[in-house]
């Protein structure tokens, strides 16, 4: 220190002036030098997103900030696609990125892609392609300016869906013109646990013990109630940016358990902005240090499940008369339990106890405002005589592709035999 | 907002036209970068405008101390992404005084190869896959590994996201938009299958820019790492044991092999690389025999084969590829350690010039 002035006050002997009248630029450098020694972690940013990167020392960190938000339109037309896959567990989201020459609008501009599906438990050493087909264009909001997220789905090199492969199989029920023609609509609560990484044990939770018991925290705010709420606002606005059709978020009945919901979405759509959102709530997370989980039951005990509630209504179930087609459909979903059961997602058997707000997994049941039920109608909806009806079913690892056609296939193109159909009005006590 | 801060990102052209050229060469060792600045008095675009310069090259194993000025002629120039305004970043080659090539000078060799007519006119194509891992500062463990442990095993890590699956993506990805604004045809970015590994594609380059635009790449990359605190690592097999190691895929094409008939041109390409196998691995990267197993995605470093969309050959030829008779292949076998001039040059003289 004593060196660097060194010059300074050379210049100062001559003329004989005090070092505080020194050259004002010299004095504030150094002072606000010896400021930063003292301070420790990541500058402010000035940005949307306050990005995280690695610790790194003091000031140097705004310039990886300055190059991660940089803006390249002014240099280039060029812009990054981020290429976004399931992975061979079902619930795993991949992603790599590639450069495009210019701006698109549409998924179909897109070219193609492949990646090693034996790095990902979906193809063999021997022949590992697997390609890319983009299906869903969004904004990336990491990136900014004119980048995208694609969600894509996962195909042979001859062209066949691989077996992992669930959204094919949705987009053909959701062409069928039955089911154009109902324009189904879903409304879907993810909700998902957040962990403190390396314990596992959730956000906020006192590791080696367990925070107190259910109650507070639902919706609650507090130091002591709520628990990494910046991961869910950020996801929040970081999902409208990207053009993702997200409708609220709330804190759950279980410390560390956020939820938040999207749509009303019209057919495949839905399963296409609930990956898009898992994907960009899985970046945020990454970037605050902690781990998402969507496991069912995280914590076992009198601990709230994680679920991802579907809502569902039929243009016919919308319109005057609707409540008695919402009936019919339950009807028709309590004849299908078991099917639905297997689909809705692994570990499901450890959340749907009959408790904690859920219904038994072997019980079909439904009701008015009952949260206990395998299927819940809204007050409004029974009031009005028409409406939509909310699946509680599915398990929070749930595949939306899956749910969501499955609803459709079993209330728009699935016809019971008359006899079972009559029985199980009698148990449901559903005058259809 | 620091004075500092302010400083760096100081925007000079309201007050001079000069401008700052970053000259960035390959040291004694093949695979350490360095570089020096200087004022030079305008914008330049044409690396024939930029003067000559030189260094100390007794302070990095390439000249004795009593000889020891090392000449270096700009080649390449691109955006300089840390400075930004007109600024650049200049990749250049290292001669004598004389106006010899030293020894460490790859660069000069390949642009003979590049310039010979039948290469000129079979427009060769690359694009290098290149791979590295991130270090922990002092410890030179990987980043995101517990120390004195080791994380789960491979699977969940690759293409993926999550604080407990990805680590370092900040480096990546401003290493990403720092390419693109230096110009560098960076073509795409990926997490890799060991955790703390990743990948950035440069191409399709033709000739002699896909080495300068891989060694730019590098150079970025190496001073983003310095920014955030986390060493970088090209070694080709990091951490042994059920890891993979770090390669540099080329994929490479010719006119010919791009026009329909093209596979069949292709195939007798790989063959004549196949007579070649012991000459090329001895130039593909140091300790690439610690990689090369046979395991990991790898084929043995002993064995020459070759296959369409296996990941265990020497040589992969896409699906694609095969489906339109012509296209491109990949030799997988170049480790992350690389000299792009060297395995790019190669790979054309043994496919172009070689007459068996």
């Amino acid at each position: 220190m004593a060196q660097i002035l060194a010059p300074t006050s050379q210049w100062q002997m001559k003329i004989t002036k005090s070092s505080t009248t020194a050259s004002p630029m010299t004095a504030k450098m150094w002072g606000s030098l010896v400021l930063k020694q003292n301070k420790k972690g990541p500058a402010r940013s000035s940005t949307k997103f306050r990005v995280l990167a690695t610790k790194a020392e003091g000031y140097t960190i705004n310039r990886l900030e300055g190059l991660l938000n940089l803006d390249l339109t002014p240099f280039t037309d060029r812009i990054i696609a981020e290429y976004i896959w399931i992975g061979g567990s079902g619930v795993d989201v991949r992603s790599k990125s590639r450069t495009i020459s210019k701006p698109v609008e549409d998924p179909s501009e897109l070219p193609k892609w492949n990646y090693d599906g034996s790095s990902t438990g979906q193809a063999p050493g021997e022949d590992s392609e697997v390609i890319l087909y983009p299906q869903a264009i969004f904004k990336d909001p990491f990136r900014g300016g004119n980048n995208i997220l694609v969600i894509c789905d996962a195909y042979t090199p001859q062209g066949e869906p691989i077996p992992t492969n669930k959204r094919a199989r949705a987009a053909e029920i959701f062409k069928n013109k039955k089911v154009i023609d109902e324009v189904p609509w879903y409304g879907i609560e993810q909700e998902y646990t957040l962990l403190q990484t390396d314990v596992k044990w959730p956000l906020g939770w006192p590791v080696g013990g367990y925070p107190g018991p259910q109650g507070p925290y639902y919706c609650g705010a507090g130091a002591d109630k709520s628990f990494g709420r910046d991961i869910s606002d950020a996801h929040y606005k970081a999902c409208l940016y990207a053009g993702i059709n997200i409708s609220g978020t709330n804190g759950e009945v279980m410390p560390g358990q956020w939820e938040y919901q999207v749509g009303p979405s019209v057919g495949i759509e839905a399963g296409d902005h609930i990956w898009a959102s898992r994907y960009i709530l899985e970046r945020i997370t990454e970037q605050a240090g902690v781990v998402l989980t969507l496991d069912p039951k995280p914590i076992e005990g009198d601990w709230n499940g994680a679920g991802c509630h579907t809502n569902y209504s039929t243009k016919s179930m919308r319109e005057e008369g609707g409540f008695e087609v919402i009936k019919k459909a339950i009807l028709n979903l309590s004849l299908r339990h078991g099917e639905h059961i297997s689909a809705y997602g692994e570990g499901n058997e450890r959340r749907l106890t009959g408790k904690h707000e859920t219904a038994s997994i072997n019980t079909f049941s439904w009701g008015v405002a009952n949260r206990g039920c395998s299927i819940r109608v809204g007050r409004e909806t029974e009031k009005q005589g028409k409406g939509y009806l909310e699946d509680r079913r599915p398990a929070s690892n749930m595949d939306p592709y899956i749910v969501t056609s499955l609803l459709a296939e079993t209330t728009l193109l699935w016809e019971p035999t008359l006899e079972a159909e009559a029985l199980a009005a009698q148990k449901l006590a559903l005058n259809v | 907002m620091s004075l500092l801060t302010d400083l760096i990102n100081l925007d000079l052209s309201e007050s001079t036209k000069k401008i700052i050229a970053e000259y960035i060469w390959i040291g004694g060792s093949g695979m350490d970068i360095r570089s020096k600045a200087r004022t030079l008095p305008g914008p330049v675009s044409d690396p024939s405008k930029l003067p000559k310069w030189n260094y100390d090259g007794s302070s990095t194993g390439q000249a004795p101390g009593e000889d020891s000025e090392v000449i270096l002629y700009p080649q390449a120039i691109f955006k300089d992404p840390f400075r930004r305004g007109n600024n650049i970043l200049v990749i250049c080659d290292t001669y004598t005084p004389g106006g010899e090539p030293i020894p460490t000078n790859k660069r000069a060799a390949a642009a003979k190869i590049f310039s010979h007519p039948d290469v000129v006119a079979e427009v060769p194509w690359y694009g290098i896959e290149q791979e590295y891992t991130l270090l922990q500062k002092d410890v030179k463990w990987p980043l995101g590994w517990p120390v004195g442990g080791y994380p789960g095993p491979q699977g969940p890590y690759y293409c993926a996201a999550g604080a407990d699956k990805a680590f370092g993506r900040d480096i990546v990805d401003s290493h990403y938009k720092a390419c693109l604004y230096a110009g560098i045809n960076i073509s795409g970015i990926n997490g890799e299958v060991m955790p703390g590994q990743w990948e950035f594609q440069v191409g399709p380059s033709v000739g002699i820019s896909a080495g300068d635009e891989l060694w730019a790449a590098r150079y970025i990359l190496e001073r983003i790492t310095e920014i955030a605190g986390v060493v970088l690592s090209f070694d080709p097999k990091p951490i042994q044991g059920d890891w993979n190691g770090a390669g540099a895929h080329t994929n490479y094409s010719t006119k010919s092999m791009r026009e329909d008939g093209g596979y069949e041109i292709i195939k007798k390409a790989i063959d004549k690389l196949g007579l070649r196998h012991k000459e090329h691995i001895a130039a593909y990267g140091e300790g690439n025999e610690r990689r090369l197993t046979g395991k990991h995605e790898t084929a043995d470093i002993n064995t020459f084969k070759w296959g369409v969309a296996n990941r265990g050959a020497s040589i992969r030829v896409g699906r694609d590829t095969e489906q339109a008779g012509k296209g491109y292949f990949e030799d997988r076998r170049p480790a992350s350690n690389m000299d792009p001039y060297i395995v790019t040059s190669m790979i054309a003289e043994t496919t172009i010039l070689l007459k068996p």
